[in-house]
């Protein structure tokens, strides 16, 4: 029974991180929350969905959403936030900016697709389902599980081995400094916006394959799951990201078996107001917070 | 008249970590004396006067005004007490109006400074033709540190710490500070006056101390404190090191004695304008 | 005149509320502090009420009493653990604040839970609420031209600095806090007697955003910004109906607008005209 919601847990914690990863990075990189990625997430997942119901399969659909997602963010940048940059606005303006293009997104796909949740065409998602021992684990989860662990290791790959990785953690250490050295930071910054939206768009095609439902408010629950997300794996850190969602992931549902789920959410929420008081720094961040 | 007493500084110890940034410091100021802090970057200047105003912990030693003991106090309670500071790097409230930093200096007095008393403020300050109602992000680099000592003297202080208020000043405007901080002291506020523009120090300064890796190397007057063998060592290596003739601590002990002279002969006669 | 006034009662009573709920945040806004607790605040309050007018019986002033001090009370206690939090991590605690006072009020037992309360008494009418409204108005304008009002500012400014002139930094955001917690327990419970059904959906995270889109399109430290912000984001939805399932993007639009080309928000656009 443990080892079921062990595995359950694991399923949505990958999520969860592919989530989060994206929040982490652009935090890191720009010092901004970007409330925005949430309904980027969203976004992906409707653009999946309708992709797939013009009859495009699965996995190309998935991956033109991805795509989508990716570019989606970078127009984010461009219009919300790179305005700013340049006039040197703070940290409360950005998110300001954010959610004023969140609430565009919103009502954007909300028009398109109409306010209610949708499902995925029957027969495009397989309903197969595994024995191992005492686990059940379905076919889509595993393809869930595995799409989210390959989209890690992938962005681990390109972070600690490729020049634009490099530029990416130069640039979050000390924009100047990076600036200095000759990095290019806008199109540094753009393609961390790719990278970020894209994951966080795959994070809401694989939520919406995972629960069979797609609609415009999806974002709501899990923007704010994914601030205590970061804050427990330390803002700014992708490898803490990655640790606190699963653990997250793990918890939650081992909480639901054991003390059921009205209480669900507000472990994420207590830990994470907890953390801020004690320890803002979380698991692995970077940035202990200063009493002014 | 300032009320408060003298300040003393005993024993006082800084530490960051296992660091320590000031080590058995000791130093007096007077009501109405000015004394000068110098000493190589890092020496604990700054330390110092962030451990006297609240802003950091002493490890160990002690604070006091008077019979007011400091150390533990925090950093507001401190500037209640009428401690009161100017910074490195300018701290003015930048978006708001010049008049309203000059009367956020006053808070801790009962009761609000009319216009004609900011005007006043400004004026002893050395910066008399501001724009009350512009923006004090707004005033060009001078008139910001002036503006920053005009908020310090708004709430009638007992002790004023400047920390380094000549920088990027030119003669003339170090030479208006030199006025304002003689009136200061002459108002009965004790001063701390941390510089290297050595013309300064000993042109206002009674006595100077001078710290060098948290300590305490030399103390006494500014001619006695530019010759001792110990500071010229900790400014310039050893006078051996030295390949021209003069060292830049000659011209420093000689500007230290005529600044002195004319000093006394502004006393006797009236000031120049 | 008196007939749209009729006919908008609903609207005008809501740009009240908003209104209401725009000053409270504004006022921790004016100390520098990112604290994003008053639909929090709203919501306790509102339902502090609400349970005392059903159960016991209070009239409305009973009730909006007794809900603005609760949540005074719950903002004094929450001052404290959030003391040394400053920006974002701020803005994060707050927001993560709210979430636990909604699920508590969710499962909490006698507040009804997800369905929501019912059968309050529909007695706060819009002489109530633009009373509580101006009397806040009043009281802010008041405020700001004392010398608390200076401390606020200096302390939004530069803490350090303000400390160094002996502002009590930690005693000004708890006030801060405090204050507008009363503001926007006030705006609950008339929120909560308007409309005689409240869920804990009411006081989330998309409550929270209205209310700070409101101030930062008014102007974040003008209080008259506020309520102008506030009653521009109540009116749009309204008057972009035609816009059926697409609305929102006007809202959206709306608030990037100001963002990206006027930064001091109403308030700043007629600053600059002067």
């Amino acid at each position: 029974m443990i080892l079921q919601q062990c595995a359950n847990g694991i399923f949505l914690g990958a999520v969860y991180a592919l989530f989060a990863i994206g929040y982490t990075l652009v935090f890191g990189v720009l010092d901004i929350l970007n409330l925005a990625h949430a309904a980027i997430f969203m976004a992906a997942a409707f653009i999946a969905l309708w992709l797939v119901g013009t009859g495009v399969t699965l996995p190309l659909a998935i991956l033109a959403a991805v795509v989508f997602a990716g570019l989606l963010g970078v127009l984010l940048d461009r219009v919300a936030f790179a305005p700013l940059r340049r006039r040197n606005a703070g940290t409360l303006v950005p998110l300001i900016s954010s959610i004023g293009a969140a609430i565009i997104i919103q009502g954007v796909f909300r028009g398109l697709f109409g306010p209610d949740e949708r499902a995925f065409p029957a027969g495009a998602l397989s309903t197969k389902q595994f024995h191992l021992g005492t686990l059940t684990v379905g076919a889509l989860d595993l393809v869930i599980l595995a799409t989210a662990l390959g989209l890690m290791l992938g962005l681990s790959y390109v972070l600690r081995s490729t020049a634009l990785g490099r530029s990416i953690r130069a640039v979050a250490g000390d924009r100047v400094a990076a600036a200095l050295l000759g990095i290019d930071l806008e199109r540094t910054i753009a393609l961390t916006f790719f990278i970020a939206s894209a994951l966080g768009g795959a994070a809401g095609i694989l939520i919406g394959l995972q629960y069979n439902s797609v609609s415009p408010d999806m974002g709501g629950r899990i923007e704010l799951k994914g601030l205590a997300i970061i804050v427990l794996g330390g803002m700014g850190s992708v490898t803490g990201a990655v640790i606190g969602a699963f653990i997250l992931g793990l918890v939650e549902t081992l909480a639901v078996a054991w003390v059921g789920s009205s209480y669900r959410d507000a472990i994420a929420f207590g830990v994470m107001f907890v953390l801020l008081v004690v320890r803002p720094s979380g698991l692995l961040g970077k940035r202990a917070l200063r009493a002014a | 008249m300032t009320a408060g007493g003298d300040l003393s500084v005993e024993h006082l110890s800084v530490r960051y970590g296992g660091v320590a940034a000031l080590d058995d410091v000791s130093l007096r100021v007077p009501r109405g004396g000015v004394l000068g802090l110098i000493g190589p970057n890092g020496a604990g200047k700054t330390s110092l006067i962030n451990a006297v105003t609240g802003v950091i912990r002493p490890y160990a030693g002690s604070i006091a005004l008077g019979a007011l003991r400091l150390e533990r106090l925090p950093q507001h309670r401190v500037a209640r007490a009428g401690v009161v500071r100017t910074y490195q790097n300018i701290r003015l409230f930048a978006a708001l109006s010049v008049a309203d930093n000059v009367r956020a200096g006053a808070l801790r007095q009962p009761g609000d400074l009319d216009e004609a008393a900011v005007r006043a403020l400004l004026e002893r300050a050395g910066v008399p033709d501001a724009d009350l109602r512009g923006r004090a992000g707004a005033l060009p680099y001078g008139a910001q540190r002036r503006l920053e000592i005009a908020r310090a003297l708004a709430g009638k202080p007992a002790v004023v710490l400047l920390d380094e208020p000549a920088a990027g000043m030119n003669p003339r405007e170090t030479g208006e500070l030199r006025a304002v901080i003689r009136s200061l002291a002459a108002s009965g506020a004790g001063v701390v006056l941390v510089e290297h523009d050595m013309g300064l120090v000993s042109a206002v300064c009674d006595r100077v101390v001078v710290l060098n890796f948290g300590r305490v190397i030399a103390e006494g007057t500014p001619a006695q404190v530019a010759r001792d063998p110990e500071v010229i060592e900790a400014y310039l290596g050893s006078p051996a090191d030295n390949v021209n003739g003069s060292s830049a601590v000659d011209s420093t002990a000689s500007a230290a004695e005529k600044s002195n002279e004319s000093a006394s002969a502004n006393s006797n006669g009236s000031s120049e304008a | 005149m008196l007939q749209f006034f009729a006919q908008h009662s609903k609207l005008i009573d809501e740009i009240g509320i908003n209104a209401l709920l725009a000053l409270s945040l504004s006022i921790s806004l004016r100390a520098g502090s990112l604290a994003l607790a008053q639909a929090a605040f709203m919501g306790l309050a509102a339902y502090v009420g609400s349970i005392g007018a059903v159960r016991f019986g209070w009239n409305l002033l009973e009730a909006t009493l007794a809900g603005a001090f609760a949540a005074a009370v719950v903002a004094a206690i929450l001052a404290l653990p959030i003391g040394r939090l400053r920006g974002v991590f701020l803005a994060i605690a707050t927001i993560g604040f709210g979430e636990i006072a909604r699920i508590a009020e969710i499962n909490a037992p006698i507040t009804g839970g997800a369905e929501g309360f019912s059968n309050i008494p529909n007695d706060a009418g819009t002489v109530a609420i633009y009373a509580a409204l101006v009397a806040t108005g009043l009281a802010l304008a008041l405020f700001g031209r004392s010398k608390a009002a200076l401390a606020l500012a200096a302390t939004r400014e530069d803490e350090s600095a303000a400390r160094g002139v002996g502002i009590d930094v930690a005693a000004v955001r708890l006030r801060t806090l405090v204050a507008g917690a009363i503001v926007a327990g006030v705006a609950g419970v008339l929120y909560a007697h308007a409309n005689f059904f409240i869920t804990p959906g009411d006081f989330g995270f998309p409550r929270m955003e209205q209310i700070l889109v409101s101030c930062v399109i008014g102007g974040v430290t003008s209080s008259l910004g506020a309520v102008l912000g506030a009653t521009l984001m109540t009116v749009l939805p309204e008057a972009v109906r035609f816009l059926h399932d697409y609305r929102e993007v006007s809202t959206g639009a709306i608030l990037l607008g100001f963002i990206l080309f006027a930064p001091g928000g109403i308030a700043g656009l007629w600053e600059r005209r002067a």
